[in-house]
């Protein structure tokens, strides 16, 4: 007779690992970066640097407070994701300060302080972004005008030094570097009363959003499609966003081109699209049922639009996500499936 | 899809939720044709299985016993009859450690065989479509006819009432399993007789004969075989090779587009399932008088060196059935009984095959979970895409994780088929099977402890309502009494209650009772 270990079925190794999901959002995030580089300069590079040095060092003191292994947490990758997500919303020369103070209320009061990983009620990125947001809305505006208008070029030991000492090439300051964000334009020339039409005249915009971010949104939906392709993430949410999004949007443009923004330009403006994919997908802070991830994506984009369009600043999917974050419990016990045997057929 | 014979030939599949395809890995057992396994020095037949009562043990140590012969029987309305399944001698009926989870010993007629293998046949049924079906069902019970998919459940009892539909369930859906498979490519004749049978039996208007479309072989064989022997009603089909696709209430979604009510038998909707395996031991049952003394089984996995399927005696000990293929290899790291996805893991091989084992898989360490650490949820829906019954298990270990049982029920854990998807799809590597089998097993002890506190607030209620009912009675009786005692004392005048005369007379009564009785009197027990 020979014995034998025993265990619980199943006896397959999972063919997947958290590990695994996070390094494929990284990925997915790629093509993102590289078109985020490619139109404001090496800033992202060092910024993600930055943010995911920042994020490790606070997730390995936060799991050494709570006396929990290190090991298998710091290998998880969760926080580098975070750290990317936020470094992709903010300006690339933004003080390496804002981000140590994002990473913080992230990783720390967002994440740790809820119970950690899978147990943070509210999407740590967009914690620390709408944190550092508030806190220094000036700062978190200084977008550099993306490379086809862009004046001067910074090389990449003048990103570094304006980055960490705040020092500009001689020269040069943020102000004659820094141009409005395309959603920042629409809204401050219609407020002066221009129509949509003379405000997309200005050379800043494409074909559907402004130049350079709308190819950065495009290089997101890739990724996006390449997320939902490996299986990492439903359909749901980024079709509800979306598709929120341009149904709202279309009976205005259509009822007035000249007072309302394209729903294109929406899409493709802002952090609406990496939000559509990487940040309102997130699984941890989001709704698990098939009907709440599309209540839960309809609402994120309604509050986007809301926020822009009546909000204080340009942009508001950072909030829209937050606030549906704090409503997706609800969401999920009020969107239950019909399980195999209850209720007809 | 559907390959049909006899009707139409656009049968609709239905998808069912969730489900994945799996690497099958059922070539290394299919590579063989099934062997018979050698006769073991000693077999233990057990007298119960998946935690049934036991049945009665009909015969006693040195009796000699021929294959076939009836050697327990259960007492409860569940049970069914077991057979020696040789020729030979018992040497015993003692506990003996057992393949099933809940029961992990239990009592076995130990046999040792004679070598001769001599049949004790019922007779055969040869006109069995003359035949009534009380006598088939009787016939069904007295072999000892139980489900061979797993389940090991007493097939005349599913055959009980007349259904309209009928399944034959080919559609092995777990890797590595592959004895349904083998029995299907080489005797698929005795799968389709047993299937006309089966529908004979219920009256089954429409009989389904189903095997996934990853199994070309076995359906090749079924046509043939169908197109020999036709029946009314019947029709093959092909299922999408998607696990578990070969369960129960899937296979019911998949072939009729209805669901199994929650709660509910499949009986419930008009429908009954067998095994294919089932459909042949019926058939042999009736039609050559042949008890179920043995099954297909599956040895496999890259933990034994010659994996096949084996043709092994009811009460062959793994042990032995594992040293026909070859015995174990170098890398051998865990004994299954049942699939990788739903099997028992098994402390030693020193158990018995019974009629629910249909495969022995040994895995090898490098197939073994590897040692990623479990990590928290994080509720990336995985599990709740994959589930069949479209459940959502990351809220059942949530409900389950904060001892909420009422919860898991309402979020219906019973309907948990414990098909191990959520478990294996889990990036996480939470244990999620074992979670929902502990939670199924505390909602059990939980409705067996209100049953038995609502047995005793019975007793209790009932003693409470005939004691208030005799005291009731006590004074209707005593109220009657005093009413007659007044009417009979009305006419005369008022007496005093008690004569002098009576009592004098109950003094001299008693005194006479007090006396001792005379020698030799009346016997000591008399008073």
């Amino acid at each position: 007779m020979r014995r034998f270990p025993t265990a619980g079925a199943p006896h397959l190794p999972p063919p997947t690992r958290v590990r695994g999901v996070m390094a494929t959002v990284l990925l997915a995030l790629l093509p993102g970066i590289a078109a985020h580089a490619w139109y404001f300069g090496p800033g992202i590079v060092v910024q993600i640097a930055l943010a995911t040095a920042f994020a490790l060092g606070f997730e390995a003191m936060m799991l050494r407070v709570r006396g929990v292994p290190a090991a298998p947490f710091l290998g998880d990758l969760s926080a580098p994701v975070t750290a990317v997500l936020y470094a992709l919303c903010i300006p690339p020369l933004t003080p390496w300060w804002i981000t140590l103070l994002a990473m913080a209320t992230a990783i720390v009061l967002a994440k740790h302080l809820y119970g950690g990983l899978g147990r943070n009620l509210f999407n740590p990125a967009m914690a620390g972004y709408a944190t550092a947001l508030v806190c220094f809305p000036h700062a978190l505006s200084q977008w550099l005008a993306p490379a086809p208008l862009a004046t001067h070029a910074l090389a990449f030991g003048d990103t570094l030094s304006a980055i960490f000492l705040g020092h500009l090439p001689p020269g040069l300051d943020l102000d004659t570097l820094a141009q409005a964000t395309p959603l920042d334009a629409v809204r401050t020339l219609a407020r002066q009363g221009m129509t949509m039409p003379e405000i997309r005249a200005n050379p800043m915009f494409g074909d559907f959003g402004g130049k350079g971010w709308e190819w950065i949104a495009n290089a997101y939906a890739l990724g996006g499609l390449a997320l939902w392709w490996r299986r990492v993430i439903g359909w749901q949410v980024p079709v509800a966003v979306l598709g929120t999004t341009i149904l709202l949007t279309l009976p205005f443009w259509l009822a007035d081109p000249d007072l309302h923004p394209f729903p294109l330009q929406h899409v493709f403006s802002g952090g609406l699209m990496l939000g559509a994919w990487f940040v309102a997908t997130d699984p941890v802070t989001g709704c698990t049922t098939p009907r709440g991830r599309l209540l839960f994506g309809a609402g994120v984009a309604v509050l986007t639009l809301a926020i822009r369009r009546w909000g204080a600043y340009p942009d508001g999917v950072a909030f829209a996500v937050l606030i549906m974050n704090g409503a997706a419990p609800l969401i999920d016990r009020l969107t239950p499936p019909r399980a195999y045997g209850h209720g007809h057929a | 899809m559907a390959v049909n014979l006899r009707e139409s030939p656009s049968m609709r599949i239905h998808r069912f939720h969730g489900g994945m395809r799996l690497d099958l890995r059922k070539q290394a057992a299919l590579a063989r044709p099934i062997r018979a396994c050698p006769l073991p020095p000693e077999l233990a037949i057990p007298l119960a299985t998946r935690g049934e009562a036991p049945a009665r043990a009909l015969v006693a140590h040195g009796q000699r016993v021929r294959r076939g012969e009836a050697i327990g029987r259960a007492g409860d309305a569940h049970g069914t009859t077991l057979h020696a399944s040789t020729s030979g001698t018992v040497v015993a009926v003692e506990p003996r450690p057992l393949a099933d989870a809940e029961v992990r010993e239990g009592l076995c007629v130990v046999i040792e065989p004679d070598g001769a293998d001599e049949w004790l046949r019922l007779p055969p049924i040869a006109d069995w479509r003359a035949a009534p079906r009380e006598l088939l069902l009787e016939r069904l019970r007295d072999a000892g006819t139980v489900g061979l998919g797993g389940g090991a459940f007493p097939s005349a009892i599913k055959l009980a009432a007349a259904q309209p539909t009928l399944i034959v369930n080919g559609a092995e859906c777990e890797p590595y399993v592959a004895c349904d498979e083998a029995l299907l490519r080489e005797r698929a004749e005795e799968v389709v007789a047993g299937a006309a049978l089966l529908a004979h039996v219920l009256g089954a208007a429409r009989t389904f004969i189903a095997v996934e479309d990853a199994m070309p072989e076995a359906l090749a064989a079924l046509e043939i075989a169908l197109h020999d022997a036709p029946f009314a009603g019947a029709a093959l089909a092909a299922v999408p090779t998607r696990y578990p696709e070969g369960g129960e209430r899937q296979l019911i979604r998949a072939l009729t587009g209805r669901e199994v009510p929650s709660g509910g038998l499949p009986q419930d909707i008009g429908i009954v399932c067998h095994n294919v395996a089932t459909a042949a031991a019926a058939w042999r049952a009736v039609a050559r008088g042949e008890a179920l003394t043995s099954r297909i089984v599956t040895v496999t996995g890259a933990g034994v060196a010659e994996p096949g399927n084996f043709e092994a005696r009811i009460g062959t000990s793994l042990e032995w059935l594992v040293a026909q293929a070859g015995g174990y290899t170098a890398r051998a790291a865990r004994l299954l009984a049942g699939g990788p996805m739903m099997g028992i893991a098994l402390p030693h091989d020193g158990v018995p095959v019974s009629a629910a084992t249909h495969c022995v898989l040994v895995l090898a360490d490098h197939d073994l979970h590897d040692d990623a650490p479990e990590l928290p949820c994080i509720r990336c829906g995985e599990c709740a895409r994959v589930c069949p019954a479209q459940l959502l298990p990351q809220q059942l270990l949530a409900d389950l994780c904060a001892d909420d049982l009422a919860g898991a029920q309402a979020h219906a854990l019973a309907d948990c088929i414990e098909c191990g998807l959520c478990a294996y799809a889990c990036p996480s590597h939470i244990p999620l099977l074992d979670w929902y089998r502990w939670g199924k097993a505390e909602l059990r002890a939980q409705g067996d402890a209100r049953a038995r506190a609502d047995a005793a607030r019975g007793r209790f209620l009932a003693r409470e309502s005939r004691l208030a009912r005799e005291r009731a009675e006590r004074l209707q009786r005593s109220a009657a009494k005093r009413a007659d005692a007044a009417a009979s004392a009305q006419p005369g005048a008022p007496t005093s209650p008690i004569s002098k005369d009576a009592v004098l007379a109950a003094i001299a009564r008693a005194r006479a009772k007090k006396r001792p009785p005379p020698a030799g009197g009346a016997p000591k027990d008399g008073a």
